[in-house]
């Protein structure tokens, strides 16, 4: 847990009583909507299709039973009793009133929680790996320098009025649970071969419009150069982003347009005049942001205790341990994956109910902390091993334990035209339709891993550029159709999806999802090629021909 | 923002003003009393281009009533009953098109 100081604190409260009085003069009509907007997208609030939605921010997702239980507060206080975790290490409410935003906002700051750097063009909430600080083989806590950039961009006017908004991602681990490469920059902490920690820094990745994997711009920069790095980056970026064109107006595309190689000599040169300013990094400065994070007190407890060895008897516990728990750093601890995928519901969601009985959880089993990964899944943690079957009990009982994690059925899914105005098509019952075609655990474990995003359209917040089965619902005549790509993936060798053909009908996507799984069994080499791996090795033909076939 | 009165407008078929209400955000459509109502049924109806541009700037001037006016398409049957004439609009009018989690 980080522990946030008092100018932390005080920033924040005083956050909330400008945002009281800047509703209250909209409310008065003192302000128009075109003066409020820009406040009210400050404070993470949006407007959608039926109501407000109000997102608040989980810097490097992680959370303290005693805010999640102040999420549920709020969910249960001003919303409809639940609230969407989403892509961004975010949470979101769909229905928030106008006139109840200040005191949500006031009773989330009692526990440190804000909607700062949620929207607006500007540094948003730097995400990191959900399993910082507890993944094994992890080089450092990632979440140290993610803080060092926060501290250093909120408020910062450099970074409050760039051309567009502003996405940083770190990993220290190398398997990439951030999706670095799909940020507009992407660090991946690393050890020099003199041992100093530094990043390989990545530029230009991003969704979307116009979708890039970001570039290696710099092989080693170190941490004490971070800032100053950064900074580089965005001056030369701020010096040429196109502020006249929205879509155009993305680092990536910058960084498209001038060339990495040019793009790289730039932020060189300017980092040259940075380097050795205010802007380099005090070992000290590290070391008081490294204290603030607090880790428990790990016992020594065995690494396989009598208590797994007997519940490996049960089916249904290890269905849930293969796919839900993985390695932790201490060997007497697991990471336990939530699945927010329950068969048939919308992906992410999670009730007052589940928010209040997932605190107490995590208070029981995981030393009070959460984490919020981008795949719309919550994780315990620190849980000990001797813990796991009682947890999944009680798991189970929460409907909390869907064996599903990583599976066919773990979707991710935004909002789309359900809640969205930006939408063109529905992304969630297309998700819950999919979960129900493939709810047989056995048949989801036959599969293996494969992930499925979906958006409801190209703002692409369902990531489906990158999803190995993406699907980008449009608008056609009137009429919702889908196009269906395959092969995309967001980890450390991420991959922008192909297209299989033309788009199909609400109606006929499940189908089309059914028929490509289907080809991929019968076209896989041995069941440990994954659905990515055989669609690199065979291309897209085979798949389109069996979807195109009969249609 | 340019007034509405300003801009090009074309509808192609009966049309309402919609918007959100300012204080809470629910749909709303403006009524032909200069006022906004959450039911559809209660709707100004419009059947031209002027009248169109009439009634949103009117919406567009309430600024404190409801935010984000805009014209959409509506269908009236012969009973007078409106329909929204588009999925979007449908989805704002009967909500969401998925069960939500169950309330506690
Ligand atoms: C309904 C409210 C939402 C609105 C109005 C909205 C709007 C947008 C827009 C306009 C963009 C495109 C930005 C650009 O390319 O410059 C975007 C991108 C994005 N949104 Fe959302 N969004 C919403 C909900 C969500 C949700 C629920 C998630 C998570 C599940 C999400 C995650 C993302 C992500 C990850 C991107 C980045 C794509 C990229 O890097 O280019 N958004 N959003
Ligand atoms: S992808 Fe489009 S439809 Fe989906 S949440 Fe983002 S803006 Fe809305």
């Amino acid at each position: 847990m980080y522990a946030y100081d008092e100018i932390d604190r005080t920033l924040v409260n005083e956050r909330v009583s400008e945002f009281r009085d800047q509703v209250q003069r909209r409310l008065s009509g003192e302000l128009t909507e075109d003066e409020f907007k820009m406040l009210r997208l400050q404070n993470g609030v949006y407007l959608q299709l039926h109501a407000y939605m109000f997102r608040v921010a989980i810097p490097y997702g992680t959370l303290a039973s005693n805010q999640l239980r102040q999420l549920a507060h709020v969910a249960r206080k001003y919303d409809r009793g639940y609230g969407h975790f989403t892509t961004r290490q975010n949470i979101q409410f769909n229905w928030i009133k106008l006139s109840d935003l200040p005191d949500a906002l006031a009773d989330l700051a009692e526990v440190g929680i804000h909607a700062m750097q949620t929207s607006g063009n500007n540094m948003r909430n730097v995400t990191s790996d959900q399993w910082a600080g507890v993944a094994p083989g992890e080089i450092e806590d990632p979440r140290i320098w993610s803080e060092l950039i926060r501290q250093h961009t909120t408020l910062h006017p450099e970074f409050s009025f760039l051309p567009r908004k502003f996405k940083i991602a770190i990993t220290a681990s190398d398997h990439d649970r951030a999706a670095i490469k799909v940020h507009d920059i992407g660090l991946r902490l690393i050890k020099s071969e003199k041992g100093e920690t530094g990043f390989e820094v990545l530029v230009g990745g991003g969704l979307g419009r116009t979708p890039f994997i970001g570039k290696t711009i710099k092989h080693f920069v170190h941490g004490r150069d971070l800032l100053s790095y950064i900074e580089a980056i965005l001056r030369v970026y701020n010096q040429y982003g196109r502020r006249d064109n929205i879509y155009k107006a993305r680092i990536k595309i910058l960084v498209h347009e001038l060339g990495i190689e040019k793009f790289s000599r730039e932020v060189e040169e300017e980092w040259q005049h940075l380097r050795n300013s205010s802007l380099q990094i005090d070992d000290e400065v590290i070391e008081d942001i490294r204290s603030r994070f607090i880790y428990p007190a790990y016992e020594k407890l065995p690494h396989m205790p009598d208590e797994l060895r007997q519940a490996a008897a049960e089916p249904d516990f290890e269905a849930w341990r293969k796919n839900s728990v993985a390695p932790h750093k201490n060997p007497g601890y697991s990471i336990v994956t939530i699945s927010l995928k329950p068969i048939g519901a919308p992906p992410g969601d999670a009730t007052a109910e589940q928010m209040d009985a997932l605190a107490d959880l995590a208070d029981k089993y995981s030393f009070g902390e959460l984490r919020v990964g981008h795949e719309q899944n919550l994780a315990l943690p620190h849980v000990a091993k001797r813990d796991l079957p009682a947890l999944w009990k009680a798991l189970d009982k929460l409907g909390l334990a869907t064996p599903n994690v990583n599976l066919i059925t773990d979707i991710i899914a935004c909002p789309g035209l359900d809640y969205c105005s930006l939408a063109n098509a529905r992304s969630i019952p297309i998700a819950q339709e999919l979960t129900r075609r493939f709810a047989n655990h056995e048949l989801a474990n036959l599969i293996g891993r494969l992930h499925i995003n979906i958006s409801g359209c190209i703002n692409a917040c369902g990531h489906h550029h990158v999803g190995h089965i993406g699907i980008l619902g449009v608008e056609k005549n009137g009429e919702e159709v889908y196009q269906i790509t395959i092969g995309g993936r967001a980890d450390e060798s991420a991959a922008l999806g192909n297209l299989i053909g033309p788009g199909v009908k609400f109606d006929e996507v499940a189908d089309v999802v059914e028929d490509i799984v289907e080809a991929y069994l019968a076209l896989r080499e041995r069941p440990e090629e994954l659905f990515v791996d055989t669609v690199k090795r065979l291309g897209v033909e085979p798949f389109k021909e069996r979807v195109y076939a009969t249609r | 923002m340019t007034s509405p009165l300003q801009q090009k407008i074309k509808i192609a078929g009966p049309s309402i003003v919609t918007a959100n209400r300012t204080w809470d955000g629910i749909v709303v459509y403006r009524t032909a009393n200069k006022g906004w109502s959450a039911e559809l049924a209660d709707a100004a109806i419009v059947r031209n281009s002027d009248e169109a541009k009439v009634l949103l700037a009117e919406a567009v001037a309430d600024d404190v009533g409801a935010i984000g006016p805009y014209i959409a398409p509506v269908q009236v049957g012969d009973d007078g009953v409106i329909e929204p004439g588009n999925l979007r609009e449908q989805i704002r009018k009967a909500g969401v098109t998925i069960e939500l989690p169950a309330q506690g």
